[in-house]
């Protein structure tokens, strides 16, 4: 292993984009992943799609996304919480993104493949996120940049606005390193429990991380250690619905329940506590992130009759069944007098849409909370009931970057060789809410800005 | 792996992949499994058979091992489709040697070119045999027109008949029930074997080797498929030549039959090489090492029928030409008599497959 011009920390998106890039301008590159080679690459794994920029109609999009909407978009979405020179950096160079991505040999799904859903926003990845990955790992080692799996990079010096060293360890190496300029691409803290609960408390002892399990915030937490400036909110997260039943990390996209208006959502003691026919948004499952964090024990089940079992989407685990309302609530360890009398209310407070009124018009009457859409009774056994937890997907807490994404300090000033591109810095441009695609775009566009000023600054 | 538990396998890894759905730009799979949520056995064996192990799905997904959750479409679905050939096979007595290739195969070939090369070492003279033979009616001095006729007219029809009835068998488990069969559908299917679609991975090509994106191995089939119906077609216009126009073969170089027999030979040795080089080199994580066997000894017979038949031509007015028409047509014989117990159905199944999905997609665009 060679002291190289830029070594880029961690293996997703803004990584290989970052990686690339500098290589491209002619200097050595290190980029070391934490994970082994068949868990290479973050939460890029387990992404699809991109949102992008287009003034006219594009093979990739089923109509024009013009700056002027994206921007707008982005602020409603984050509260305005958005760096304007970043968000307006992010908003024009993403209509490249989709380009330098094939061109680095990332294929992308067309529109007439006639198998997508319509998005007029997004770009999707071909087979996603992995299959993006793969072109970008072979990209980048054809240019030649060093790549190592099971690389941790931890414990860097700041000191007079400069990194000075940092520690690389893996299963063979340990040794400092002092590159002339380094770039961070490694996420958020989602993945380190203990993170977590200095944040949410016995909260965080709920949630379920829905991506990789080698988003440690190591590398964060030691910057702002020392001296870095935060943005975002360590007590903010990107929270989904998720199977209580999954894997405590990495479960990916497969693990989200998403068809709460086809049933009624009780906690633990069986009762109901918010309409769920109330967002009928893409962003619907994304609202329930927060609801169960807020729920005893972080845990809340979807009770769905025969008919709405149908009409849910597939998921990964099968729901939990049983012949009447009381023996399903038996099994889910809720008391069934409870959920039974839930159940009852509810269905009687169902009231039919008008003749030739949308089906889904279906709403209570005088209940609390109310179901204001597609309130169907829940009448045709078998019942049955998914549970869920909150899933994690990143944290809104990042380092402070600057135009450039040099790393600025809490005291004003830069770190002038240490750049920063994707989740670590995103809460630059959303310090909460969410726009989907924006997290690979994020990482696209400052990944390549990164890279290749930090060849510049290793060069000159 | 007994089997309800290849099935129960693939159940396991395609309901993920229902979950997930990031795939569906790859091939027809993805899509026709989204349209049957049960994954009945029906559908999975149809799944398996639409499948045409282009691996990108593998080196593409986010479950893939390490990953716990051990998603392996490729291999489960080259499970299941091995399953479906044992099955299918007729008579069910017969599936051993599907079963049993690496071995099979070889010693039939083996069996039938030395029942040739004996029948006529015992009744062609010496002198004639070992004769360098030229003219008109060269071939027929070995062996007669219509011994050659009866000892591949009649294993072949036997193996069309078994085929016939394999896919009888698998049409009925497979078919969409109340989808109606249209000369368009069959038009689309024919297209997308032609052209092999499925094997495009959606544009960018197909992890024929590792994770990298290529065309080879769907040019490599190209190139097997297109040299075995020229050979066929040569040896259609050469039965054309000799009833209709009472021409007796050795026909010229420059003769239909020769032209089209040599291309369709030198293309199927080379689609022969080339698919079992990637067999090879590939990453055999996303196949099923049971199904290598049957894999690598169709390949071999394919060869072995290609190279004697270019022998033939190039050392037919030699004195060798007796002995290699024997043996050319006895890999003719053993390749006929393997056709329903070899990797070959595979072709009969698929084509199936893609009819179904045809007819499927027809059904869906018109309502
Ligand atoms: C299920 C799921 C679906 C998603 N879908 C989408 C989508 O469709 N569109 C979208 O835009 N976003 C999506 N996202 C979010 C998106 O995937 C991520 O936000 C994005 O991949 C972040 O890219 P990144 O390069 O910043 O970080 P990551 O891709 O998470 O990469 C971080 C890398 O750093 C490495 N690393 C961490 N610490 C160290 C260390 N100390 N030393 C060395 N390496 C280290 C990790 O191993 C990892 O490779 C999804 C997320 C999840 C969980």
């Amino acid at each position: 292993m060679t002291e190289p011009d830029v070594l880029v920390i961690g293996g997703g998106t803004a990584a290989l984009c970052a990686a690339i890039s500098a290589r491209r301008l002619g200097a050595s590159v290190l980029l070391a992943e934490q994970a082994p080679k068949g868990l290479r690459g973050g939460n890029t794994r387990h992404s699809r799609n991109l949102r992008i920029r287009h003034e006219s109609l594009t093979p990739l999009s089923s109509g024009p996304y013009p700056e002027e909407e994206f921007w707008s978009d982005l602020w409603h979405a984050t509260g305005g919480t958005s760096d304007p020179t970043l968000a307006r950096i992010l908003v024009q160079r993403s209509a490249e993104a989709t380009d330098w991505l094939a061109n680095a040999g990332v294929p992308l799904q067309p529109t007439s493949s006639g198998v997508l859903p319509p998005s007029r926003k997004t770009a999707f990845l071909l087979g996603g996120g992995t299959t993006m990955l793969n072109a970008l790992y072979a990209t980048a080692k054809r240019l030649g940049v060093e790549i190592r799996y099971g690389g941790e990079v931890r414990d860097p010096r700041i000191a007079n606005g400069r990194l000075e060293r940092l520690l690389y360890q893996d299963a063979g190496t340990a040794r400092t390193l002092a590159p002339r300029a380094a770039v961070a691409c490694c996420g958020g803290g989602q993945a380190n429990r203990d993170w977590l609960r200095a944040h949410w408390g016995e909260t965080a002892d709920g949630f379920i991380n829905r991506g990789t399990p080698f988003a440690s915030g190591e590398i964060l937490e030691a910057l702002l250690r020392q001296g870095a400036r935060a943005v975002g909110d360590p007590k903010r997260a990107y929270l989904v619905a998720v199977d209580a039943r999954s894997p405590a990390d990495d479960g990916g996209i497969v693990t989200r329940i998403r068809c709460m208006p086809e049933g009624i959502v009780v906690d633990a003691n069986g009762r109901r506590f918010r309409d769920e026919g109330g967002d009928t948004a893409s962003t619907r499952y994304a609202i329930w992130g927060q609801r169960l964090a807020d729920c005893p024990g972080q845990i809340a089940y979807l009770i769905l009759d025969a008919r709405g079992r149908r009409a849910a989407p597939p998921s990964l685990y099968p729901p939990i069944a049983a012949e009447t309302i009381e023996r399903l609530a038996a099994r889910l360890g809720i008391d069934p007098g409870s959920l039974a009398a839930t159940l009852a209310g509810y269905n009687a407070a169902t009231r039919a849409p008008d003749a030739g009124a949308d089906e889904a018009d279906w709403r209570t009457f005088d209940l609390d909370p109310p179901k204001s859409r597609q309130a169907r009774p829940l009448i045709e056994p078998p019942f049955a009931a998914y549970p869920m937890r909150p899933g994690i997907t990143f944290t809104y807490h990042g380092v402070a970057v600057d135009a450039q994404t040099r790393v600025r300090l809490r005291d004003g000033g830069v770190i002038e060789n240490l750049f920063a591109a994707g989740m670590i810095m995103a809460p630059n441009l959303m310090g909460r809410g969410y726009l989907s695609g924006l997290a690979l775009t994020i990482g696209v566009v400052f990944g390549r800005i990164a890279g290749e000023e930090a060849a510049r600054h290793a060069g000159g | 792996m007994p089997v309800d538990e290849s099935l129960a396998e693939s159940r396991r890894v395609l309901e993920i992949c229902n979950a997930c759905g990031y795939c569906n730009g790859f091939c027809d799979v993805f899509e026709s499994a989204e349209r049957r949520p049960t994954l009945n056995e029906a559908d999975l064996v149809h799944l398996a058979n639409l499948c045409h192990a282009c691996r990108n799905c593998f080196h593409g997904c986010q479950y893939a091992p390490p990953h716990p959750f051990l998603v392996n479409v490729p291999r489960s679905l080259a499970r299941t489709r091995y399953r479906s050939y044992l099955a299918h096979a007729w008579p069910a007595a017969l599936s051993g040697l599907l079963a049993r290739q690496a071995l099979a195969a070889p010693l039939i070939a083996l069996g039938a070119i030395a029942l040739l090369v004996g029948l006529v070492l015992v009744l062609v003279p010496p002198e004639v045999l070992f004769a360098s033979q030229a003219g008109a009616g060269a071939f027929y001095r070995i062996l007669s027109w219509e011994a050659m006729v009866l000892l591949g007219g009649l294993p072949l029809g036997w193996s069309v008949l078994a085929i016939g009835l394999s896919l009888r068998q698998y049409w009925r488990l497979t078919r969409t029930e109340g989808a109606p069969l249209s000369t368009r559908a069959i038009g689309a299917a024919l297209r997308d074997i032609l052209v092999l679609r499925n094997l495009r991975g959606g544009g960018p090509g197909c992890n024929d080797l590792d994770d990298r994106f290529s065309h080879a191995r769907r040019r490599l089939h190209h190139a097997m498929l297109h040299g075995f119906l020229l050979s066929f077609a040569a040896t259609v216009t050469a039965t054309l030549y000799h009833h209709l126009l009472g021409w007796e073969a050795p026909y010229p170089l420059l003769s239909a039959p020769v032209l089209l027999g040599t291309l369709g030979g030198i293309l199927m040795s080379l689609g022969a090489v080339g698919l079992a080089w990637m067999k090879w080199r590939a990453d055999p994580e996303p196949s099923a090492p049971e199904t290598r066997g049957l894999d690598l000894a169709f390949l071999g017979l394919l060869f072995l029928v290609a190279v004697t038949g270019l022998a033939l031509l190039v050392w037919r007015e030699t004195a060798a030409m007796g002995l290699l028409l024997a043996i050319h047509l006895g890999s003719v014989l053993a390749f006929f008599l393997l056709l329903p117990y070899s990797k070959f159905v595979h072709a009969g199944y698929r084509a199936i497959a893609l009819l179904i999905e045809a007819i499927e997609h027809a059904a869906v665009s018109r309502q």
